[in-house]
């Protein structure tokens, strides 16, 4: 029996259909041989189209533009043309339809798996070599991890994030504490002795906020950085189960999270921060309002403090280390935007100028640290006597040049790993799950499927 | 002789008809299979594939269909959220617009302006109003304080598992203007002389309520159970916002994974294209099947007027 006109007809249009989905996915690699340009050179008017996560909403935006304008005075043949607002999914889909930006520039570096795996930005040891660069000496090693993927360096990193202990200075000397704590017992001893019960039980200031989903940063504490703790076996399984800093980590957490009742913490962080996270942007922020003692939180806060006109009286240090890491004392998670040239951007070589002055110019990594209170992924630009100037931002600077600072291991999983540790972590604190390293296991086994579905 | 010349040149008549009909209508077939037909089959096609934007899709099969059955329990999880939802968020915010039109009939004066003003929730977009639930339901926000007034108990809202649904059920209910208005319509379109015939025999309000005006307006009920189910079932952006967006897992503690927030994290955080195009076809099948069985059992309860079916 054959098929009536109109079947054949939607059957070959299916056919068609399916055939041209099969065609949407980008492939091909990038060519190993670098496009030179002499820079020196005479050349032909070029506009470089630089996508960047920077919101046009606040001055950021106009930190950036004001350093790439120096890159267009220094290469003035070479016109920028900088768009805001783009996140890590325009870039690809920007690259997947064939018309990417010349350079990209995204927040965060849970992508760089993705981007580097899959081809999607240009291998940059070509580009390094021919220019003689040995980014081992000049960048951070955390910084350099977190924009590479298994030896392909396909991003270079431009400014980071670091994570470090705020406290209360009067609150510390009103409780007799002499020193910032560096060890998570001392931390503990000092949540116990910071924190203020009103009449009614209710938490009135909170030495600390030892909640997954509660305090804006926490999450990043939990990545394990300061317990010493890795994601990943060396066969690319989930260590969450394995690695027993893990299960320490929550451990301690979740002793904090009991003596201060959960409750009491949810309530509490519900009522000042307003529930949802919302006052990470805000003058509100507990920290800066006094309802906080101890705060782990990153760089920016300081330019927030002083932004927010909050007379919060406060030092930095870096974040207290698990007792049986004392070693690690100093260290931090780091973290920050990273800049790639995408698989087809039109002006390579000009890319690549823009990229190593963003990245590897020191004026420019300057500019850019002292304009967003940033810390730079230059080693030479940590030393910027601006930025080094202020003993709180001072603190930043020593955690990112720490060898030992890092960012959690990174699978093409991107945050899905976190995400889920994270909703387990929650449940723990809660106090809902009994067994711990069982809970854990299952988190382990999510994480490991996940990443099979991608593989 | 005739009969063969008439035929060619009805036959040619009727092709230019047709010929004119398509061109008029070819924006729209044009419109349709670019971006219905082609997504739907491709993302069909994907479904069997591993695809993360970048590479090529790999065919694997049912590879995603079984994962998502038997080894993520977040789908489950996602499902059992988005079906809670689905269940005691439509039929209240059906009664509740039933309730309200009925209250909107009533006015002899000012009509416009409460119509106005009951409907007013519905312009606000939904993101602004979700941020704005955030911030009456936290604890320092203006319900917390009634409720202290009142000395009743006062729940967390969206930092309590057990309240988060019921807080986004809160927020459907008072941006209920759509609904409310077609309610209203219907209403006001129940023939006077049923109500004066059920008076006649002595109906009492619940009887005339029973009796007349829900049979007559079953049809807007139908039309809004089977939206309400539709929409139910990609209920994302409330949930995604008062969850925490990015990053997080249905904050607090799960009680907000939506299954098109978890097909969005797979989609787009993950870069699971294949199984998050697998995900969009059994979401799809779902609601094809309760919506195939609303309007099976429509057949016993929903009254059209003139017994039009």
């Amino acid at each position: 029996m054959g098929m009536r006109r109109p079947e054949r007809l939607v059957a070959g249009l299916a056919v068609v259909l399916v055939l041209g989905a099969a065609c949407t996915a980008g492939g091909g690699s990038t060519s190993s041989a670098p496009p030179t340009i002499n820079p020196t050179g005479s050349h032909e008017p070029v506009t470089l189209t630089l996508w960047t996560f920077f919101s046009n909403a606040t001055h950021e935006f106009d930190v950036f533009k004001s350093v790439v304008s120096a890159f267009e005075e220094k290469y003035p043949w070479i016109t920028v043309k900088a768009v805001p607002d783009k996140a890590d999914t325009d870039v690809l889909n920007a690259i997947n339809a064939g018309t990417p930006p010349d350079l990209a520039n995204i927040c965060c570096p849970d992508d760089a798996p993705e981007f580097c795996s899959k081809k999607a930005y240009a291998d940059l040891g070509p580009f390094l070599e021919q220019d003689g660069i040995d980014l081992t000496s000049l960048v951070p090693a955390g910084a350099l991890a977190y924009t590479s993927y298994q030896g392909d360096q396909c991003m270079l990193p431009m400014l980071t994030d670091a994570y470090g202990l705020y406290y209360n200075t009067d609150m510390f000397q009103a409780a007799g504490i002499t020193d910032p704590p560096k060890t998570y017992s001392e931390l503990f001893e000092d949540v116990k002795k910071l924190t203020t019960f009103g009449a009614d039980g209710s938490i009135e200031v909170a030495g600390f906020l030892p909640l997954a989903s509660g305090d804006y940063e926490l999450a990043n504490f939990l990545n394990g950085i300061y317990s010493g703790a890795h994601w990943y076996n060396s066969d690319g399984t989930s260590a969450i189960a394995t690695d027993p800093a893990f299960a320490n980590l929550l451990q301690f957490t979740k002793s904090m999270t009991d003596w201060m009742g959960y409750d009491k913490l949810n309530r509490f962080f519900a009522k000042y921060d307003g529930g949802q996270d919302d006052s990470e942007f805000s003058p509100s922020n507990l920290f800066e309002t006094g309802k906080l003692a101890m705060d782990f939180d990153g760089e920016w806060r300081v330019a927030f403090i002083q932004n927010d006109n909050s007379d919060v009286p406060y030092a930095t240090a870096p974040f207290p280390v698990a007792d049986d890491h004392p070693e690690l004392y100093g260290v931090g998670q780091i973290g920050g935007s990273t800049l790639g040239i995408p698989r087809g951007a039109p002006h390579p070589a000009e890319s690549w100028l823009l990229m190593r002055y963003l990245s590897l110019d020191q004026e420019a990594e300057q500019m850019l640290g002292e304009g967003l209170k940033n810390v730079p992924t230059l080693n030479a630009a940590l030393s910027d006597p601006v930025l080094t100037g202020d003993p709180h931002f001072a603190t930043f600077l020593q955690i990112a040049a720490n060898p030992n600072s890092r960012y959690k291991e990174l699978t093409t999983l991107a945050l899905t790993d976190v995400t889920l540790f994270d909703a387990f972590a929650d449940e723990y604190l809660a106090g809902t799950v009994s067994d711990l390293q069982g809970g854990l296991e299952g988190v382990a086994t999510q994480i490991d499927d996940q990443l099979q579905l991608g593989g | 002789m005739a009969v063969d010349v008439v035929r060619p040149r009805r036959r040619g008549r009727r092709l230019r008809r047709y010929g004119v009909v398509a061109a008029f209508m070819s924006p729209w077939i044009v419109g349709f299979v670019a971006f219905y037909v082609y997504p739907m089959l491709a993302s069909l096609y994907f479904s069997f594939t591993k695809y993360d934007i970048l590479s090529p899709p790999r065919w694997t099969g049912l590879t995603n269909y079984r994962f998502m059955f038997t080894r993520d329990p977040n789908f489950w999880l996602s499902l059992r959220n988005t079906v809670w939802m689905i269940v005691v968020s439509t039929p209240l915010e059906i009664v509740f617009a039933i309730g309200c039109a009925m209250v909107l009939t009533r006015p002899k004066r000012g009509l416009g302006i409460y119509r106005t003003i009951f409907f007013l929730p519905t312009m606000v977009p939904v993101a602004a109003a979700a941020l704005s639930f955030l911030f009456i339901l936290n604890p320092a926000g203006p319900i917390d304080h009634l409720l202290r007034f009142l000395h009743a108990p006062k729940p967390l809202w969206f930092q309590d598992p057990r309240y988060a649904k019921p807080g986004l059920v809160l927020l459907g209910l008072w941006g209920i203007g759509n609904t409310m208005i077609i309610f209203l319509a219907s209403l006001l379109d129940v023939p006077r002389q049923l109500y004066e015939a059920a008076d006649i025999e002595g109906a009492t309000p619940w009887q005339r309520f029973r009796h007349v005006t829900l049979p007559m307006i079953s049809p807007v009920i139908f039309f809004s159970l089977v939206i309400g189910v539709i929409y139910g079932f990609q209920y994302f952006t409330e949930g995604y916002i008062a969850a925490g967006g990015q990053g997080s897992l249905g904050n607090p503690r799960g009680s907000l994974l939506f299954y098109p927030i978890w097909l969005y994290q797979q989609a787009f955080n993950s870069f699971h294209m294949g199984y998050a195009s697998a995900m969009a076809w059994v979401l799809f099948l779902i609601t094809m099947a309760c919506t195939l069985v609303l309007i099976r059992t429509s057949k016993r309860w929903v009254h059209y007027q003139g017994g039009f079916r």
